[in-house]
């Protein structure tokens, strides 16, 4: 599908709010946080930057799932590690053990369910993280009302993930020329949640 | 004045604005580079230097290559080749305006001055005249040229040429390899034809990816070092190993997943890379992160 101009636009403002936060957003937390923040924000930034060089065939790559794993696992090990520091170490092995499960199921040919069950275990939970954690927060009055849009940002990047994860596994939920057209869009209103959501906390 | 400015409209591929506007801006980027007050007036003149400098240097270039353009497919429509202007006259135009460039320059700091003939000298005499049609390898000269106007930059912020400096010119003269030899696998067909001996036609194309991965990652690797001895802020410095990231996944895809989509990709994000490591030096010693 071709790219558009206004889906370029789109791809270097979600480029430039994940390069400003990179920049500026994370750099009064402590060293493990940013490294975390660091590499989702910048993964972010180089697929962005990635789809407006090569387009949207990028996409089929089978790199896709491994890299679309590292956002929400390094964001929900920021995240962790910031604000519930008894799950600290146990949720930083998860977040290693996740990703090399999700990268060994996808470079090796096994048969089965198991590499569906692993990505969609290892999505759930860190996904379920980002939603979760900021609104608890705001609720307990730990954090400012504005960091629940974490929350909403994580609530996006598990849209968009579905999305992707049905397309390729051949069963699309929406077509693919309906999802690409959307995806830009998405990404920005994600990155934009997750930058203002850090800004307001 | 309608004519005159027909005239401008008809040098202006002569240029090559693309190319020129990114080594006028990895001159800036040296400039700024030093953190110094910035006298405006310095400033211009660094930028009309620089730009008469080397606009002057490609339209030379273009005059001697000119029976190699009108062979080509990719270049057969330049304004020499094409015949819509004259030799005479882009020869005599090319002159002017290195000599505009290199007088201003002296003008402003003999060194500067010096830094700025040593790359249209390394560029036309050296590159184009001497070694284009001899050796692949005169990419080489052809990066060291494209280092210069950083150089040149630096130098005059601070008025001797140190580590960063070199360092900085090492970046571009690193990054030129994957605009030349990206060209070069990209019109392969038309190079052959011209009879200019290129990294495909000599070595093959597994060997010219290697070398533009390879230039591509010491590129990243000089600009970090460059901004470490700097003391680039560390916001700006997980930004820039972020992009060196890309830039070396992309170098690595370019070797294992060959395809030319991918080799064009690499050109494209190097050339972003070194965009966006000039705009980074550039407003780093101005901008205070919070």
């Amino acid at each position: 599908m071709k790219m558009t101009m206004l889906d370029r636009v789109l791809l270097l403002l979600t480029g430039l709010l994940a390069a400003y936060q990179i920049v500026v957003g994370i750099n009064d937390l402590s060293t493990l946080p940013i490294i975390a923040y660091t590499i989702a924000f910048g993964v972010l930034l180089i697929a962005s930057l990635l789809i407006i060089i090569l387009g949207f065939d990028v996409l089929d790559s089978p790199a896709v799932v491994i890299v679309a794993t590292i956002i929400p696992l390094s964001l929900s090990t920021g995240l962790v590690w910031e604000h519930v520091p008894p799950w600290q170490t146990g949720y930083l092995v998860f977040a290693i053990l996740g990703f090399l499960a999700v990268l060994i199921t996808r470079i090796f040919p096994i048969p089965g369910r198991l590499p569906t069950i692993v990505l969609a275990f290892v999505h759930g939970v860190a996904g379920l993280v980002i939603f979760i954690l900021p609104i608890v927060m705001v609720l307990q009055e730990q954090a400012a009302p504005g960091f629940a849009l974490v929350g909403l940002g994580g609530a996006l990047i598990g849209l968009g993930g579905l999305l992707l994860s049905f397309l390729r596994a051949g069963k699309p939920i929406l077509s693919r020329e309906r999802i690409l057209k959307i995806l830009p869009g998405l990404l920005l209103l994600m990155t934009t949640c997750f930058v203002a959501g850090f800004y307001l906390a | 004045m309608k004519h005159l400015a027909a005239r401008v409209r008809l040098y202006l591929p002569l240029i090559k604005t693309p190319q020129t506007g990114l080594l006028l801006a990895t001159g800036v980027a040296g400039y700024l580079s030093a953190g110094i007050k910035v006298d405006l007036i310095t400033f211009m003149g660094l930028i009309l230097s620089l730009f008469l400098a080397i606009s002057g240097s490609t339209i030379l270039n273009m005059w001697y290559d000119h029976d190699i353009d009108t062979v080509m497919n990719r270049t057969h429509n330049r304004p020499l080749a094409a015949g819509t202007v004259g030799l005479q006259e882009a020869l005599k135009l090319g002159l002017v305006l290195s000599l505009l460039g290199i007088g201003l320059a002296i003008v402003m700091d003999p060194l500067y001055g010096l830094v700025v003939f040593a790359g249209l000298f390394f560029d036309v005499i050296i590159y184009t005249i001497w070694l284009k049609r001899k050796t692949c390898w005169s990419i080489v000269w052809g990066g060291i040229s494209g280092g210069m106007p950083i150089l040149a930059g630096r130098v005059l912020a601070i008025g001797t040429i140190d580590a960063v400096g070199i360092l900085l010119t090492m970046a571009v003269l690193f990054w030129i390899p994957t605009h030349i030899l990206t060209f070069s696998m990209r019109y392969y067909d038309d190079y052959k034809a011209a009879g200019v001996p290129t990294f495909p036609s000599t070595y093959g194309f597994a060997f010219t990816r290697t070398v533009i991965a390879l230039s591509a990652i010491l590129a990243a690797i000089c600009i970090g070092w460059a901004s470490v001895l700097i003391g680039v802020e560390a916001g700006f410095l997980r930004l820039l190993v972020v992009l060196a990231t890309g830039l070396l996944v992309l170098s690595f895809a370019t070797v294992t997943r060959p395809s030319e989509r991918v080799n064009f990709g690499l050109f494209k994000y190097a050339s972003l890379y070194m965009l966006c490591s000039m705009v980074v030096l550039s407003i780093q010693p101005y901008v205070t992160i919070a």
